[in-house]
């Protein structure tokens, strides 16, 4: 086996496992692209990567630099784990009520946080971040939500590798959160093959909108928009707490310890697979279970869990 | 046909601080525009001014957001749930 330089070159390149023993129908196949393997532990390290080296491309950053980023947790860590091995300096503005795996990993990279309010969830953190940006020339505003580096490190990696790896695919499936991968990914797999459905999962807002004071306050990413996400979209659905619970302990059950978002991700998969009658649905696991150790999803009281699941960013 | 509406924190206020209200119609837009005949607090907020929806608001037939079906031309089926959210970011 090749022995890496970097901690930073064994970003990406995941594996895919077939976990069709959950779908609900034989003739269509479900297969997970499990991210958790990343160096810093989720999909995010792909887009951090991409981030700060499009950044360094376009001489945005000069040695030594300091970084903002609103982040509910990964898009954190993993800008923490590129800027700590580059030498740059972090500040994540991070919702007061992420599970404290999510922060103590920004710790342990050395990045700085400032808190935003947790009733105001991942709008309040991106709001914050904008005005300190505003504020602060001096520091670098990456801004994953609107920086077209996003979507591109799914355009040039992860989509690549899930045609590579399975050019039978027929429906993509991934939670929507900046829309990244679903952008990036979605529009890569469709250049590929017209045919291909990209279905969106997203959890309920909830309790997390109560912070909003009135609509106008509602955010989409300005990547989604700039890069035609309405259009590249051929559904969305919300999948709730319970649902994305569950399906994360099945897959513990076969073996495979990810995320609450992977379960929310399969439950939008088994909803498709009842949809359709063939087919084979490629879902990404942006993380392993890990960080979320904490909420007790696999190990106390589903009706407990979930009631704590509202008031946490889990997604 | 009466359908179940829910409301977000934000509209309660224009619904005499109901959390879940009934409307008549048989597509999303239909129920939608019959809501803010009987709420008039709500008339601009759900819909636009030329009958569009707004921006930053998402509709859900039951989990499913109506942009990615047949927009405000979404049939209703008897029994179905309509879910109003604001936009809100991820990540």
């Amino acid at each position: 086996m090749a022995i890496a330089n970097s901690v930073l070159d064994l970003i990406g390149n995941t594996p895919m496992v077939d976990v069709s023993v959950l779908s609900p129908n034989q003739d269509v196949k479900i297969f997970i692209k499990l991210e958790g393997g990343n160096p810093g532990g989720s999909i995010k390290d792909r887009v951090a990567l991409s981030l700060i080296e499009d950044a360094e491309e376009n001489d945005v950053l000069k040695p030594g630099a300091t970084l903002l980023e609103p982040s509910s947790g990964n898009t954190g860590i993993g800008l923490a784990l590129v800027a700590k091995v580059k030498g740059y300096h972090l500040k994540v503005v991070l919702p007061g009520n992420v599970s404290p795996e999510r922060r103590q990993l920004l710790l342990i990279y050395g990045a700085e946080i400032i808190e935003s309010p947790g009733s105001e969830g991942s709008n309040g953190a991106v709001r914050l971040a904008r005005k300190l940006a505003a504020e602060h020339p001096e520091w670098v505003f990456l801004y994953q939500y609107a920086n077209p580096a996003n979507p591109k490190a799914h355009i040039l990696g992860t989509g690549p590798e899930i045609w590579r790896d399975c050019p039978e695919v027929t429906h993509f499936v991934a939670g929507l959160g900046t829309s990244g991968t679903l952008i990036g990914v979605g529009s890569y797999l469709k250049e590929q093959n017209p045919d291909i459905q990209v279905w969106a999962v997203e959890p309920p807002s909830g309790e997390m909108v109560d912070g909003l004071r009135n609509l106008d306050d509602g955010y989409i990413p300005p990547i989604f928009t700039e890069f035609g996400g309405e259009k590249l979209l051929d559904r969305k659905t919300v999948v709730g707490p319970r649902d994305s619970i569950e399906w994360s302990k099945k897959l513990a059950e076969i073996g495979i310890f990810a995320g609450i978002s992977t379960g929310a991700a399969l439950a939008g998969a088994i909803k498709c697979a009842k949809q359709i009658d063939h087919g084979v649905i490629v879902i990404i696991s942006p993380d392993g279970g890990w960080k979320y150790l904490s909420t007790g999803a696999w190990t106390d009281d589903i009706d407990v869990v979930v009631e704590r699941a509202k008031k946490t960013i889990y997604f | 046909m009466s359908t179940e509406v829910r409301l977000p924190t934000l509209l309660r206020g224009s619904a005499n601080g109901q959390a879940v209200v009934n409307a008549d119609g048989d597509t999303v837009g239909e129920v939608l525009r019959s809501l803010a005949v009987t709420y008039p607090g709500l008339e601009g907020q759900i819909l636009t001014a030329d009958g569009s929806l707004h921006k930053f608001v998402n509709v859900y037939l039951d989990d499913d957001d109506v942009r990615y079906l047949e927009k405000l031309d979404t049939k209703v089926a008897p029994g179905s749930v309509l879910s109003i959210l604001p936009a809100v970011a991820g990540g």
